[in-house]
């Protein structure tokens, strides 16, 4: 039954909004980060997206294949008080683009509605087909 | 006897399952929205439509192996081959061609149409009922 299948696919979409908006909610946390477990700066993360083959031809659900870091160079701020300082009294700062960040927010919180509604109206369909010959 | 009554439902019974795999490919294409390269995909209705009939009244269309021949024969479940790539109307930056307006106009087309085709059937069944019955 093909229908069923849609679960499995926005299902599949849908956990990966999810991470997508759990490194967004990391990159936004951390956008101050001067230092981390390593001693450098938090680096931005990003997720990459890859189509999944299903059981039907044709139709693919969505996983994250990995998650990246923005290997750019460090936002640097002029403090000579911070204790991270360098010896020109500059600080390096995570290279989270705070913009950058919020709309992607948005689009993943907004990519992920688009599948629950798509959910919610195949679970419809299906409650309808279930009817058939009983009215 | 039974064939007739099997034939008079067959043709939405296909519908419906040209539908299910169309809604199936259309969930696919919103929730790799924003997956890189994703190309977005549609069946042409009527050419899967009309494939779906031939693979009924085809005998070959599924061959199992049969040891009697009072065994009855049985529907591919999926149409198969029949999706296409969709036209570019705005091209992105990577490579995604899901254009999300296009695709929930053509989800809500479709779920509509499915439902359509469920009360069809309601419809014929009734009047099989009411012709068996006779009041």
């Amino acid at each position: 039954m093909s229908l069923f299948n849609v679960f499995n696919i926005s299902g599949s979409a849908m956990s990966a909004q999810a991470q997508r908006l759990n490194t967004v909610a990391s990159n936004l946390a951390n956008a101050d980060s001067a230092t981390s477990a390593n001693g450098t700066p938090y680096k931005s993360k990003q997720v990459v997206f890859s189509a999944m083959p299903s059981k039907s031809p044709d139709v693919s659900g969505v996983k994250v294949t990995k998650v990246v870091e923005d290997n750019s160079a460090p936002r640097m701020i002029y403090d000579p008080k911070h204790p991270l300082a360098n010896d020109k009294g500059y600080v390096s700062m995570p290279n989270v683009n705070v913009t950058e960040e919020m709309v992607n927010m948005i689009s993943a919180s907004r990519a992920y509605q688009n599948n629950v509604e798509t959910m919610n109206a195949t679970k419809t369909m299906l409650m309808k087909t279930l009817t058939i010959g009983q009215g | 006897m039974i064939n007739k009554l099997d034939a008079a439902l067959s043709f939405h019974q296909n519908a419906l399952r040209v539908r299910g795999q169309r809604q199936e490919l259309i969930a696919a294409n919103i929730a790799n929205a924003d997956t890189p390269n994703y190309k977005a995909r549609d069946l042409d209705f009527s050419s899967a439509m009309k494939s779906a009939m031939a693979g009924v009244a085809n005998k070959e269309a599924f061959n199992t192996n049969k040891t009697s021949d009072k065994h009855l024969d049985g529907i591919p479940s999926s149409i198969g081959g029949g999706a296409m790539f969709r036209p570019i109307v705005q091209g992105s930056v990577d490579g995604n061609t899901v254009d999300m307006d296009v695709e929930r106009n053509q989800f809500a087309d479709n779920a509509i149409r499915y439902e359509a085709s469920i009360i069809m059937i309601n419809g014929q069944l009734k009047k099989m009922l009411a012709a068996i019955q006779g009041q």
